[in-house]
C-alpha cells in the first residue's frame, strides 16, 4: 500500500487516545444561545429577526450579505432576547443574535423540499449556500464559494481532508466511523458538480479502521477513492495535502482550484449531504473536548450558539485547574482567556492543559541547528525569516518568501532554543497583508 | 485564569542544553581514549581547559551584566574541544589562553552563543599554533600512565607526508602521537555515529567532507588507489575529529542540507590542498576556519526551493 505525503513536518505526541474511543454524544444547550453574525470569512450576515421575535430550530435568523457570505440559523426554538455585541471565543466583541431557548426544540420546515435526484447543479449550490455551510475545519470559508470556481471543468480532484493531523482532535475520526455513508454521499454530491472530477478521501494512516471502513463502503463507487496519508503534522494543511494527493504544488497566490482541486473538511462534507438530501441547515457540529485537565474527554454533537462553559460541564468539568485553554488543536489553535463564549460553525475543539509548555521555557539564542529548515513544509528558512520579522525588514522578509508560510508552527515546535519563530513570522505576515490591502 | 500565548502550544523536548550535552557525551569515547593514551597530564589539561572556558564565559557575562548562559553547556563543549585539539606536551597555561581567545574574543565579543562567525575552539587552536608554533607542534609524549620513556614526537600523518613507514592499525585504534582527542579514528567514529543516530547531526556534511577529500587525494596525491595511503590520510591528523565534531558545529555551518553538502565539498578540497601542497602535514583546522568564513555566502546560494514555486522556475 503506497502512502502519500510531503517533505518536512513533525511528529508531536498526538494525545488522541484521550477521546478517540468516545462515541459522539449529543448535548443540550443552556437557556441562552448566542449567534455571532460573522462565523465565516467574508461579509457578516445581516440579522432578519428583531428583539421579541419567536423563532424555531432551523429558522434563518440572519441572511447572507453578498456572494462571499453565509446565513446563520437558529439551532433552538425560542425568543430573540436581544441583538448586541457579545464576546466570542477569540476574545473579540462581535455583533450577535441572542436567543432564549424555550426547551421545546420545535423544528422549522426544511430549507428546500426537492429530491437530490431531481436537483440541478444550480439547485445543489443554492442549497449549500442557503444552508449556511462554511469550512468547518476552522477557517470558515463559505463552501458554496469554494464549490464555484471560475472554470469548473478544470477541477479533477475533490479531496476530503480526513487527515486530522492536529494532535488531540478526534471529531473527524468519530464522524468517519459513525457516519461514513453521509460522508461518502456528501463527497458524491460535490464530485457530481464537476464533470471531470474524482473524489478522494485522504486519511492519515494512524486511522487504519477508518481507511478499512471507508474502502469497504466505497468499493462499488468508481469515482471515489480512499488513500492513506503518512501520519505527520501538518499533513492536513491544504497545500501539503494537495501535494500529497496530486503531486501538484500551489503557493500563497494560488487557490486549490488552480491545481484542479477542491479541498473540504469532513464535517463540512457531511453538512453538504444534510443540506442537499434533507434540506437541513447548518445548526450543529462536532466538537472534541479534551486535554489532561478535563475530567471526561469526549466528542460532542453541539448546537451552534451553545456556551462553551456548558460544553465543559458536559465533559465533567475540569479535574484540575487548567493552565491553558485552547480553542482548536495545540499546534494552530488559539489560547482562550474567557470560555463564556458561544460555539460557532468553525469551532473544532476545546483543549484544556494542566501545563503551559510555552511559559515553561525561556527563549534562547538561535544556534543555527537547522531543525526549523528541515521541518518547514513550505521549505522556508524560519530562523532567518523570524530575524527579519523581528527587525521589520519587510523587503528581506518577502525576498525569502516569508509570505509563503502556512503558519503551521512546526518550526516553533522543534526549536531547541524555544524561539517564538512562527509567532514572529505570523506578525510580519499580518503587517504585510494589511499593507497590501491598502 | 488560564494563560495566553501564541501558537504552537506544545513544544518538542529537545533543548539547546540537551544538544550540547549529547555532543559532550559523544566526545567521551575519544576523551577517555586520549587520557588512556597520553596519561594523567591529558586529563589535567582537559580539566583546565573546560574550567577556564566556563570561567571566562561566566566572568564576561558578569562584567557585561548579561544573563549567565553557562548552563547551556556550550562553554563546557568549547573547552573540551579545545583541549582535544592540544598536544599533551603543552604547558598548563596554554588551554587558559586558548579558552580566553575562544570564549571572549571569538564568541562573547560577537554576541555570545549563535553569533560567532568562527568555531571558537578551532579559531583558538589556530591562534595558538601561530602564536606558539614550537610548543603547539611538539608531539612528544610518554605513552600511557606508567611509561618512563618519552616518545619523540612525529605524528603518523607527518610520517605519511614524508613518505616514511606508518602503522595503519594503530592509527585507527589511536595509540599514536597527535593531539589529545584526534588520534583514535575508531573512538571518534563511534561518537559521530551516536550523534547521527541521535539526530543531532546528519550525514550530509560529514560524508560530503570525507568523500570529497578522498576524491581529491585520489586525483592529486600521486598514490592512486593505494588503500593504505588513503586510510592513513583519513585516520591521521584531525580529520575525523574535524569532520564529525568541528565542521558540524551548528553555529558555523550552513543551515540547509544543500548548503551543508556544498560546504562539505569545500572543506574536503581545502583540507586536501593544505595536506598535499601546504608546508605542514595537517590542514583540517585551517580548512574549517576558512570554511567558516564562506558560510554566509553558501547560505545565500543554498536557500531551499520554496514550496509552490517549482513549476514557475522551470
Amino acid at each position: 500500500m503506497s502512502v502519500f505525503t510531503f517533505k518536512g513536518g513533525i511528529h508531536p505526541y498526538d494525545g488522541k487516545d484521550l477521546s478517540k474511543d468516545k462515541p459522539i454524544k449529543e448535548m443540550l444547550p443552556g437557556p441562552e444561545l448566542v449567534y455571532p453574525l460573522s462565523q465565516h470569512i467574508g461579509a457578516p450576515a445581516e440579522a432578519i429577526v428583531k428583539k421579541g421575535d419567536k423563532v424555531l430550530a432551523g429558522q434563518k435568523i440572519a441572511s447572507a450579505k453578498g456572494f462571499v457570505s453565509a446565513p446563520v440559523y437558529s439551532s433552538v426554538s425560542g425568543t430573540v432576547k436581544t441583538i448586541e455585541k457579545r464576546r466570542t471565543i477569540t476574545g473579540d466583541m462581535a455583533m450577535s443574535i441572542v436567543i432564549e431557548n424555550d426547551g421545546n426544540y420545535e423544528n422549522a420546515a426544511p430549507i428546500h423540499d426537492k429530491k437530490y435526484e431531481d436537483m440541478s447543479r444550480e439547485d445543489i449550490l443554492a442549497a449549500i449556500a442557503d444552508a449556511g455551510i462554511v469550512g468547518m475545519g476552522g477557517a470558515g470559508f463559505p463552501t458554496h464559494v469554494k464549490l464555484s470556481p471560475k472554470e469548473p471543468d478544470k477541477i479533477d480532484t475533490v479531496i476530503v481532508n480526513c487527515a486530522e493531523c492536529e494532535p488531540y482532535l478526534t471529531s473527524d475520526y468519530r464522524k468517519m466511523l459513525e457516519e461514513p455513508e453521509k460522508l461518502i454521499k456528501g463527497l458524491e454530491i460535490e464530485v457530481s458538480l464537476f464533470k471531470n472530477a474524482r473524489g478522494i478521501l485522504a486519511v492519515e494512516d494512524n486511522k487504519p479502521d477508518c481507511i478499512k471502513l471507508l474502502r469497504e463502503k466505497t468499493r462499488d463507487k468508481d469515482k471515489i477513492e480512499v488513500i492513506a496519508l503518512k501520519t505527520k503534522y501538518p499533513q492536513g494543511s491544504e497545500r501539503q495535502l494537495i501535494y500529497a494527493v496530486t503531486k501538484r504544488e500551489i503557493n500563497s497566490k494560488m487557490l486549490p482550484a488552480d491545481a484542479g482541486c477542491i479541498v473540504n473538511n469532513v464535517d463540512t462534507v457531511i453538512a453538504v449531504c444534510n443540506a442537499v438530501c434533507e434540506g437541513e441547515p447548518l445548526t450543529h457540529r462536532i466538537v472534541t473536548v479534551t486535554g489532561d485537565a478535563v475530567a471526561e474527554p469526549a466528542n460532542f454533537k453541539v448546537l451552534t450558539g451553545t456556551n462553551y462553559n456548558d460544553l465543559i460541564q458536559a465533559a465533567g468539568g475540569f479535574k484540575t485547574e487548567p493552565a491553558k485553554i485552547i480553542s482548536g488543536g495545540p499546534m494552530m489553535g488559539f489560547a482562550v482567556f474567557d470560555t463564556d463564549a458561544p460555539v460557532t460553525k468553525a469551532s473544532s475543539a476545546l483543549l484544556a492543559m494542566t501545563k503551559d509548555e510555552v511559559a515553561m521555557y525561556e527563549p534562547g539564542p538561535c544556534i543555527n541547528c537547522g531543525r526549523c529548515v528541515d521541518v518547514c513544509p513550505s521549505r522556508l528558512v524560519p530562523s532567518v525569516l523570524a530575524d527579519h520579522a523581528q527587525h521589520f525588514n519587510e523587503e528581506e522578509f518577502k525576498a525569502l518568501y516569508g509570505m509563503e508560510c502556512v503558519e503551521c508552527g512546526s518550526c516553533s515546535y522543534v526549536c531547541p532554543a524555544k524561539r517564538q519563530l512562527v509567532q514572529s513570522i505570523k506578525t510580519m505576515r499580518k503587517i504585510c497583508l494589511a499593507k497590501r490591502k491598502k | 485564569m488560564a494563560s495566553i500565548s501564541a501558537t504552537p502550544h506544545i513544544r518538542a523536548k529537545t533543548s539547546t542544553t540537551g544538544i550540547m550535552g549529547a555532543v559532550i557525551l559523544a566526545l567521551m569515547p575519544a576523551t577517555v581514549g586520549g587520557v588512556i593514551n597520553f596519561g594523567p597530564k591529558a586529563l589535567l589539561l582537559i580539566c583546565i581547559s573546560i574550567a577556564s572556558a566556563v570561567f571566562f564565559e561566566w566572568g564576561f557575562e558578569k562584567i557585561a551584566q548579561k544573563r549567565s548562559s553557562i548552563k547551556d553547556l556550550s562553554a563546557v563543549l568549547t573547552g573540551l574541544l579545545l583541549a582535544l585539539n592540544l598536544p599533551v606536551s603543552v604547558p598548563w597555561w596554554m588551554p587558559v589562553i586558548g579558552s580566553f581567545v575562544a570564549i571572549v574574543v571569538i564568541k562573547m565579543l560577537f554576541g555570545g552563543l549563535g553569533q560567532n562567525f568562527m568555531n571558537p575552539a578551532l579559531g583558538a587552536r589556530c591562534f595558538l599554533v601561530i602564536s606558539f608554533s614550537k610548543l603547539m607542534t611538539d608531539f612528544s609524549y610518554r605513552p600511557g600512565w606508567g611509561a618512563a620513556d618519552a616518545v619523540s614526537g612525529a605524528t603518523p600523518l607527518m610520517s605519511v607526508k614524508n613518505g616514511e613507514a606508518f602503522d595503519l592499525e594503530s592509527m585507527f585504534i589511536g595509540n599514536e602521537a597527535g593531539t589529545i582527542g584526534e588520534t583514535s579514528a575508531l573512538l571518534l567514529i563511534i561518537g559521530g555515529m551516536f550523534l547521527m543516530i541521535a539526530g543531532i547531526i546528519t550525514w550530509h556534511l560529514t560524508f560530503s567532507y570525507l568523500i570529497s577529500f578522498v576524491i581529491f587525494i585520489l586525483i592529486f596525491s600521486g598514490h592512486g588507489f593505494d588503500m593504505s595511503y588513503i586510510g592513513a590520510q583519513l585516520y591521521g591528523g584531525g580529520l575525523m575529529l574535524g569532520a564529525f565534531f568541528m565542521a558540524t558545529d551548528y553555529v558555523t555551518r550552513p543551515i540547509s542540507r544543500k548548503g551543508q553538502l556544498i560546504y562539505g565539498i569545500f572543506l574536503g578540497v581545502m583540507t586536501g590542498i593544505f595536506r598535499l601542497f601546504g608546508p605542514g602535514a595537517e590542514g583540517v583546522s585551517y580548512a574549517i576556519v576558512i570554511g567558516n568564513l564562506i558560510v554566509p555566502l553558501i547560505d545565500k546560494i543554498s536557500v531551499p526551493k520554496h514550496f509552490g514555486y517549482r513549476k514557475e522556475a522551470a
